[in-house]
């Protein structure tokens, strides 16, 4: 029961992840915007969805007290306006510089959560962040489970929908202005249109999944929205293979296994006054799948570019020699 | 063909037409007061040694680059203000000299993707209007095809374009550019780096093309393929439009052979 238990809680953490990842493969794996400053845009998600939804707070700007899904719409919405602006701003930006950029954006996020004291409880967070199915809390198995059904429901939605605009002729222009924005504009393409578009569905999509991990937790803070963040979501869609929603969601699931189970395996196995000291070992962890993957399957486990194998028959017979 | 043709329509409007363009790039005039018409349903040729300014005289038309002064007018409307994705919708498609496929989408994308007008290139309309979106689709695929099917590379419609030759990228780029049924296609050099046998196929495609009514202004540095396809050559050197006249006329003239050879003949 406990494994259950346990086992839900694991699920919805991991399809949460993959809610983000599935954000930036659409604006990478699709149409070639390096964010590197997603934990932004689920940063914003998260606090949008607790300031609207939390009760009424002295120390701070509301909380409204309004429903649990006006917070994720809100979220959503506000969401999108960011990643959105932070497109428009970033227009004649390519590859790297909009790298630096999007950093950027998510470092000055992380600092107003942390010092804007107002607004977001400054370091202290926010807390009773109401949670769904609330009144389940008493039995931690079913408060679990119908979490892990909540947001399964809502990652299936934007697994669907992602699915269906990849495949549409929407999907192609973001396809083709990742591939070579000269020739799609030739084509008839507005390239800024379709990248602030890729921007703010992508940051809408990410800012859902903060509001429902906030909620889901029911207590958010500065310190969740460090770029460890943003550097675990890119590990997640290269595992599972940019440009690929199937690989985002595995991918998600598949690192956040390996995370939490290293995180799991070092507190057995080291003394407690080691443990903060063992807890960067789950980096390590993941650096090393990482180096695995790329060497093996360099586009990740589903990518929908061209194997390039390094090993095995397949790396032997594109360099001509015989088994 | 030696015979001389007379220079086609005189008297209708021009596809297009580009009035004392002027392009600098900090002290150095790329292009410098070019004027001149592409009337329709000709093979207008763009010559002249490297470095005249013929590419980024096809840029400034194809809105890549914008002018610095000067005006273009593509059938009677000023466009040079205009951003470049929206020439093709008035009728002026391109291709480039080092050819642009998108090397990992299929070659059947690559031609879908050049229809014009498309509602499933709204994000909304793929979930409110899903079956315009789909018949579209469906009328897009066929016409793609049958393009695909025109230049020969049928075979290979659902492979990515990244296994075509330097040859069949400048095959597929045709197909792609006549998918957004243009009325003028501007080629960039469609014979450097192609072998002998798909040139004369490359040849074929242009004056089958042209003979539905496609206008083409074409550069190239292949003579006997101006020769050939060109009723009407103009030649630059220097930024600047030296002459005009057929393809022989031009060839004959001093101040061309002066302008390829170099000041000191």
């Amino acid at each position: 029961m406990d494994l259950l238990g346990y086992g839900a809680f694991f699920l919805t953490t991991a399809l949460i992840f993959s809610l983000v990842t599935l954000g930036l493969n659409l604006q990478w794996g699709l149409t070639g915007l390096f964010n590197v400053g997603l934990a932004g845009f689920v940063a914003i998600g998260a606090y949008t969805s607790a300031l609207l939804t939390t009760p009424d707070d002295a120390a701070r700007l509301g909380g409204f007290g309004l429903p649990i899904l006006v917070g994720w719409f809100g979220a959503m919405l506000v969401g999108g306006i960011a990643a959105a602006i932070t497109g428009i701003a970033t227009l004649r930006l390519r590859s790297d510089y909009l790298a630096i950029t999007t950093f950027g954006v998510a470092v000055v996020v992380q600092l107003v959560a942390l010092n804007a004291q107002k607004l977001t409880g400054g370091p202290f967070g926010i807390g009773f962040i109401p949670r769904p199915f609330g009144s389940l809390a008493e039995t931690p198995l079913l408060f679990n489970l119908s979490n892990l059904a909540v947001v399964s429901a809502v990652t299936l939605i934007a697994y669907l929908a992602l699915e269906h605009l990849s495949r549409s002729p929407w999907g192609r222009v973001l396809k083709a202005l990742r591939e070579d924005e000269r020739a799609a504009i030739s084509l008839g393409k507005s390239a800024r249109f379709y990248r602030v578009q890729a921007f703010a569905v992508g940051g809408a999509i990410m800012a859902l999944a903060g509001a429902l991990q906030a909620h889901f937790t029911g207590f958010i803070a500065p310190d969740n929205y460090l770029p460890i963040l943003t550097f675990q979501v890119w590990v997640m869609l290269i595992v599972g293979g940019s440009g690929s929603n199937l690989g985002a969601v595995v991918g998600s699931i598949l690192v956040w296994a390996i995370w939490a189970g290293s995180g799991a395996l070092t507190s057995v196995l080291f003394a407690p006054e080691q443990q903060a000291r063992a807890a960067s070992l789950q980096i390590v962890a993941i650096g090393v799948m990482l180096c695995v993957i790329l060497l093996v399957r360099p586009n990740g486990l589903f990518g929908d570019k061209p194997l390039r194998a390094r090993f095995g028959k397949r790396a032997k017979a594109a360099a001509g020699e015989s088994t | 063909m030696s015979e001389t043709i007379e220079r086609q329509d005189e008297i209708r409007e021009p596809v297009l037409a580009a009035k004392n363009v002027v392009r600098r790039f900090g002290g150095l005039v790329a292009v410098n007061d070019v004027s001149f018409e592409v009337r329709p349903g000709e093979i207008l040729g763009l010559i002249g040694p490297n470095g005249a300014g013929k590419t980024t005289m096809f840029d400034l038309l194809a809105g890549s680059i914008l002018p610095s002064s000067g005006e273009i007018f593509l059938n009677g409307t000023l466009v040079s203000g205009e951003a470049a994705h929206r020439r093709i919708g008035r009728g002026l498609g391109r291709t480039f000299q080092i050819p642009r496929p998108l090397p990992n989408l299929t070659l059947i994308e690559n031609v879908m993707l050049a229809a014009q007008g498309q509602a499933g290139e709204k994000l909304l309309a793929n979930f409110l209007m899903p079956r315009r979106v789909a018949a579209e689709e469906r009328i897009g695929e066929k016409k793609a095809l049958e393009l695909l099917e025109l230049v020969a590379l049928t075979h290979l419609a659902h492979e990515p374009a990244r296994v075509l030759s330097g040859g069949q990228r400048k095959l597929l780029e045709l197909a792609r550019v006549m998918m957004a049924d243009p009325a003028i296609i501007l080629l960039d050099e469609p014979a450097a780096g192609v072998n002998a046998t798909l040139l004369e196929v490359i040849i074929d495609r242009i004056r089958d093309i042209n003979a539905r009514g496609i206008t083409f202004l074409l550069i190239e540095h292949n003579i006997d393929m101006v020769t050939r396809l060109c009723h009407h050559v103009l030649v630059m050197a220097s930024g600047q439009l030296l002459c005009e006249g057929t393809a022989d006329e031009v060839a004959r003239d001093p101040r061309v052979i002066e302008a390829y050879l170099g000041g000191a003949v």
